[in-house]
């Protein structure tokens, strides 16, 4: 560490070195673009360490099943009302959205593959994520943000106890785990949401908006998205627990640090979904050469 | 801070060499060699080297910003320091691994300047913490023992326990990070600001709490603080700092280590200014220091 920081401290003398010798605007565009690669650099250099810290610690003593417990609670229980809310609001949305254009080439009767294929395999998953980075991530990164700034989590490392081992290991294991679960409420609840808004409100018959429904989502769209949803779990947790951890201090610095925790998170998801929506598609279309089929 | 510090001075001054005041058979519980710190470049602390005898009580003083905090977590190794070791008990505490460390740990009790207690556990789990943490094997029941005993010999009613750090007043969260920090029966006890914020009777209070432990316990204490009143009544040796950046190169950043009753006859204007609460040349000193 003091490796790094004496490496930094090179950099800066020579930033100041600089400074005398350059023309104004020239060394400051030089200076903020320097300042921002060694930041980046030095942040997932962090990240990465602090990441390899959580995971050494799972991998050899679980914290205790009461700690775990709160956690899971927290982060599952707690969490599940507002996932299913939205799931079915979303669902609803996306008979609403769609009906008009299906309705138009006759095709009504099949709204039901669109919406429950949209939401199985990709609006579930990222609608639980986001709805979990917003609701739990924030909260993390402000609870341990908080737990920085007053020096609790000084005085757990005074008391012999790992900070990480003691308060991030449990989140991430509960976001981790669970996330599947707020995953498969999402998907269920924005089935039922679709199928009420299909089915009872727009008036589509009920046998063949379910005939079409079953033909047109497969085992490997469950799977996908539930896969997806393990690295949007994990990625939640470490993110948020890391940006608590390194919380600046004061009330300003909490709330940029939830802030933070939630912006890095929701575009990591989307950046993830994209990577893996990618390798997800071409194993898809290995098992299934013909792909979904609407007629 | 200052950018265009001094180089960190790599021996130590004359007056850092300076003998223990309890004489040199006395056992050290803690040596501090040629200890520098550094954040971002900026030296905070350079050049320390102390002991501190078992069973002595440090008060460690200082205006704000001159390093007293960081020598203190540096004591108990919450921050490496850029050059020098730390040794508790003759091991170097820098050397140690993570699971070393933290069962060295145990024998350090903490006193945070705000009591750090966890919000989220009433005070009878805040004081439990450490005995659950280091004793798994210990029952519940003698756990509830022991925190009950601690909770009253800081002077807390039985009620307290149930309660959350949120409910009680500052003094009663300090007197909580006290019975915490004495659960283990530490063998060093740091306080941090032990008294700031704190009411004349209240700070009286926990200097006469910080005088029961010592008499209750074989414990070695350092007491950091801004407090001329805690250092005299609790200390048998004081340490004042001085800020590094205010000092020319090779100078000592402690400006006096002896009794307190000597505190007002220090050679050095700047201890004697400092006892009495006089700002002096500070003013002009600043400014140099700015520029």
């Amino acid at each position: 560490m003091s490796g790094d920081s004496s490496s930094i401290d090179r950099l800066s003398s020579f930033g100041s070195r600089l400074q005398s010798r350059l023309p104004h605007p020239l060394h400051a565009w030089i200076m903020q673009w320097g300042t921002a690669v060694v930041d980046g650099i030095s942040s997932v250099g962090d990240l990465a360490y602090f990441t390899w810290q959580m995971l050494s610690w799972m991998f050899t003593r679980l914290p205790r099943r009461g700690t775990m417990m709160i956690n899971f609670y927290q982060v599952g229980v707690l969490s599940l009302p507002v996932v299913a809310l939205t799931g079915t609001f979303i669902g609803m949305v996306l008979a609403v959205q769609s009906y008009y254009q299906f309705q138009a080439i006759g095709l009504e009767s099949r709204l039901g593959v669109v919406i429950n294929t949209s939401l199985v395999r990709e609006l579930g998953p990222v609608l639980a994520a986001t709805m979990l980075a917003g609701r739990v991530g924030g909260a993390m990164a402000a609870v341990l943000g908080t737990m920085r700034v007053t020096e609790q989590i000084d005085a757990l490392t005074t008391m012999g106890a790992d900070p990480i081992h003691y308060l991030v290991v449990p989140r991430f294991l509960a976001c981790l785990l669970l996330i599947p679960a707020l995953t498969v409420m999402a998907d269920f609840m924005g089935i039922v949401g679709g199928y009420f808004y299909s089915v009872i409100i727009l008036g589509i018959d009920r046998a063949a908006y379910l005939h079409h429904s079953r033909e047109g989502v497969v085992g490997f769209d469950l799977f996908s998205g539930i896969f997806k949803s393990f690295f949007f779990g994990g990625i939640i947790a470490i993110i948020s627990c890391y940006r608590g951890f390194n919380c600046q201090p004061g009330a300003e610095g909490v709330g940029k640090a939830a802030t933070a925790a939630f912006v890095y998170s929701f575009v990591l998801i989307l950046a993830i979904d994209l990577f893996l929506n990618i390798v997800l598609d071409s194993i898809y279309f290995m098992i299934y050469p013909e792909g979904t089929m609407l007629f | 801070m200052n950018t265009e510090e001094q180089p960190i001075s790599e021996e130590p001054s004359q007056v850092d060499e300076a003998p223990s005041p309890d004489g040199p058979n006395a056992a050290p519980l803690i040596e501090v060699n040629n200890l520098s710190i550094d954040f971002d470049g900026n030296c905070i602390l350079s050049g320390i080297t102390r002991s501190i005898t078992r069973g002595q009580t440090v008060a460690v003083i200082g205006e704000s910003g001159c390093g007293k905090t960081v020598f203190m977590k540096t004591l108990v190794a919450l921050l490496t320091p850029t050059t020098g070791t730390v040794l508790f008990d003759g091991v170097n505490l820098n050397r140690l691994t993570p699971a070393q460390l933290a069962h060295t740990r145990r024998r350090f009790g903490f006193v945070f300047q705000n009591a750090a207690l966890f919000d989220s556990m009433n005070i009878f789990d805040n004081v439990a913490f450490p005995i659950r943490q280091n004793e798994p094997t210990t029952g519940e029941d003698e756990v509830r023992q022991r925190v009950r005993k601690h909770l009253v010999e800081v002077g807390l009613p039985e009620d307290v326990a149930g309660k959350f750090p949120a409910e009680i007043s500052g003094g009663m969260q300090k007197r909580v990070g006290l019975a915490r920090a004495l659960v283990l029966q530490p063998e060093l006890i740091v306080y941090d600001e032990p008294t700031t914020g704190l009411d004349p009777i209240m700070s009286d209070v926990i200097n006469e709490l910080i005088l029961h432990t010592r008499r209750l316990y074989p414990v070695t204490s350092v007491v950091v603080t801004h407090d001329m009143h805690t250092a005299r009544k609790v200390a048998d040796r004081v340490m004042m700092f001085y800020p590094r950046r205010m000092l020319d190169k090779g100078q000592s950043q402690i400006l006096f280590d002896g009794p307190p009753s000597q505190l007002e006859h220090a050679e050095d204007r700047r201890v004697r200014q400092f006892v009495r609460g006089e700002a002096g040349d500070r003013l002009r000193e600043m400014s140099r220091a700015m520029a």
